[in-house]
């Protein structure tokens, strides 16, 4: 076996209270998935920050490319209509 | 809260005979924690990667924590005004009560994590039947400690199973590890007089309950890591009346230092 | 054509900066500026990792329960900023493996501070109040560094290492209120940190020669000398509440720039120091390498196990 070889990094994400999003939090290096979780607690959840840990062998994240960005996000820009406050209520409309 | 069964009131309802039992009992449990703790801390900063430097750190202050709880009640039990610090620091090697298991040296990761695991198990059992105490103040530090040590039982049971069959070199380590260790497993399950008494009391369960349950766990475990449950070995005992192996003295002299040499002061 | 490209990268990249916008990890950004970071958050890192070592030192002798559970969460924290911390660096494409035989190689550096003994205990409320409290002052504007890992790796950080200062201040007030033999032991330690603490900032501005471009590229705030005489200012005030002496016979106060003139720090000894002639610099080295290399059996096992059980899982699924 390669005597160098690193255990494999995973990128954690944790729920930090019922209701709401797992939310990324950083990384970590496990041998497997089992130990990533076990890490994670042990690393990110020292201060009650968590009450569930996912995690991800970092190598099956896959990520929109930067140089893309433009043509990727920009389009969404001038679809104002999108959004409620492109809408005029008149102010005696209640509850809209 | 209900007054009737918090600690401090149960305390009034029992003989002089059984407090003397309970403190008994109580600072065995605490000192096993303290010198399993303070072994453990020994490793940080010196873990085989920084992962689990976090982990070994995060037992060891299970531990300490424990270990709080219940010099704190020991001292309730007693009632001579001694304090937490007092009975961890200024007790001899020979008052110490905890089992020669969890006072060997921390040796390599193998054997910190044989050592672990021989004890998780105990602890994990224990702490589930102990749950149930009568005794409010053993009860309430049980519950507590019990999820913790389920957490470690996880973590150690894994090591096991990750070095028992992982490579040859650590297959041998923890094999050597097993040998060493495994004679100490024995003095966690024999009661002392202070122990049989409180069982027959139905305070404590008869460990000879919860050895059967130790040994399944052991099994399956020792089966996925390849390894093989020792037969016949001569079980060393002492630690419990306090007949210590030579290394208690030495972690003492280091975990007392301040407090024996700057007698009375406040740190 | 190429040129063309790479400029207009640059020109990106420089008004990103320019606009306060976060650089992240797969974001075009000058090698210089890659090379600049990787070079400074795996020193962070290692300070953090090695900085366990003087701290942990008094875990075993810690003189009560209390005291000894909050040191060792302590050194376990930073445990966890190392790790943070590699984490930040390896989004920039180096493992921390190479980062580690980087340190242990002497080709990486550490802060220079853990290079000193502790040698009692008030070393541990020193180390606490002095050097928390000036790591504090260094890593607070690195919350707003440039790039994007790097800065939420010290929101973390920052907010953890609060409780470090306060628990090193705490021990401090102890012992300068306790018995003449523990006020004895503050000075003393007070004495020993406060100028390697000094050191901490870095040379002088005049003789750092990458805080020029760090400043402009937002991955510094402040200069080193900005941030020393900050600290200085901030302490005084503390050492005169604990009754302690400042160590400092130039100390002033200097109504003129509303604040503290000191004396020169000893450069001659930071640079020896740092070359690896400080009093700790061999043993703090080969404990790391011993850790490490005796850890080696450890992660591999873990790994071969790993790859066993994937392999029956493969096996089973056939």
């Amino acid at each position: 076996m390669n005597q160098q070889k690193e255990w494999p990094l995973w990128e954690v994400f944790i729920r930090s209270k019922q209701g709401l999003d797992h939310k990324h939090v950083g990384s970590l290096h496990a041998s497997d998935a089992e130990m990533a979780i076990q890490n994670a607690r042990d690393v990110y959840t020292r201060r009650m920050e968590g009450v569930s840990i996912w995690v991800v062998e970092s190598k099956h994240v896959h990520a929109s490319n930067p140089d893309e960005a433009a043509a990727f996000f920009d389009p969404a820009t001038d679809k104002v209509y999108r959004h409620p406050t492109f809408y005029e209520v008149p102010a005696e409309i209640k509850n809209m | 809260m209900d007054l009737q069964h918090t600690p401090t009131a149960a305390l009034q309802n029992y003989s002089p005979e059984l407090r003397v039992l309970l403190f008994d009992y109580t600072l065995q449990l605490a000192d096993t924690s303290l010198i399993l703790g303070h072994r453990l801390s020994e490793w940080c900063g010196h873990g085989p990667i920084l992962e689990q430097d976090l982990a070994m750190a995060n037992i060891a202050l299970d531990l300490i924590g424990e270990t709080r709880s219940l010099y704190q009640y020991a001292a309730e039990l007693e009632g001579k005004g001694r304090t937490e610090d007092d009975l961890a620091y200024l007790r001899e090697a020979v008052e110490y009560k905890n089992p020669l298991l969890v006072e060997q040296p921390n040796g390599d990761f193998a054997d910190t994590v044989m050592r672990q695991f021989i004890f998780d198990g105990f602890h994990f059992f224990l702490l589930k039947d102990l749950q149930n105490s009568p005794d409010p103040g053993l009860a309430g530090i049980a519950a507590k400690s019990f999820k913790e040590a389920s957490y470690h039982l996880k973590w150690s049971s894994e090591w096991i199973i990750r070095l028992g069959d992982g490579t040859e070199e650590s297959k041998r380590r923890i094999e050597k590890a097993l040998s060493n260790l495994w004679r100490y497993s024995g003095e966690l399950f024999a009661m002392t007089q202070t122990e049989k008494q409180l069982a027959q009391a139905s305070f404590i369960p008869e460990y000879s309950a919860l050895q059967p349950q130790w040994e399944a766990h052991v099994a399956k475990v020792f089966a996925e890591a390849t390894l093989e449950v020792p037969q016949n070995v001569f079980m060393q005992k002492g630690g419990k009346t306090g007949l210590h192996t030579e290394h208690l003295g030495y972690l003492l002299t280091e975990l007392q230092y301040l407090q024996r040499a700057y007698p009375g002061l406040e740190w | 054509m190429e040129t063309i490209i790479d400029k207009s990268l640059e020109e990106l990249f420089e008004e990103k900066i320019a606009n306060e916008i976060r650089i992240e990890p797969k974001d075009w950004m000058p090698e210089q500026y890659r090379k600049t970071l990787v070079r400074q958050i795996s020193q962070h890192a290692h300070s953090e990792i090695v900085g366990m070592l003087p701290e942990g030192n008094w875990i075993t002798r810690a003189p009560s329960l209390k005291r000894k559970a909050i040191l060792l969460s302590k050194v376990q924290d930073e445990a966890g900023h190392g790790l943070y911390l590699y984490s930040a660096a390896e989004t920039l494409g180096t493992s921390r493996d190479q980062m580690i035989a980087d340190l242990h190689s002497g080709k990486a550096k550490y802060s220079s501070i853990f290079n000193y003994p502790t040698l009692s205990w008030a070393d541990i409320g020193a180390i606490g109040w002095l050097v928390d409290g000036a790591a504090i002052m260094n890593q607070v504007p690195l919350i707003r560094t440039s790039y994007g890992p790097y800065a939420r790796a010290m929101v973390r950080v920052c907010k953890e290492e609060s409780f470090h200062q306060r628990q090193g201040f705490e021990i401090m007030m102890t012992l300068c209120n306790g018995a003449p033999a523990q006020k004895k032991m503050a000075q003393e330690a007070f004495n020993r940190w406060w100028w390697p603490t000094l050191m901490m900032f870095g040379p002088k501005d005049s003789e750092s020669p990458n805080t020029e471009q760090s400043m402009r590229w937002k991955i510094k705030r402040f200069t080193n000398d900005e941030l020393r005489q900050r600290f200085v200012d901030m302490m005084v005030p503390q050492a005169e509440f604990l009754g302690l002496t400042v160590p400092d016979k130039d100390l002033t106060w200097n109504e003129a720039k509303n604040g503290y003139d000191f004396g020169d720090v000893d450069w001659e000894e930071f640079w020896n120091v740092v070359k690896g002639n400080g009093p700790c610099n061999k043993d703090r080295l080969s404990t790391r390498v011993k850790a490490h290399e005796e850890g080696a059996w450890v992660r591999e096992a873990a790994l071969a196990h790993a790859q066993k059980r994937a392999q029956r899982e493969a096996e089973k699924q056939a």
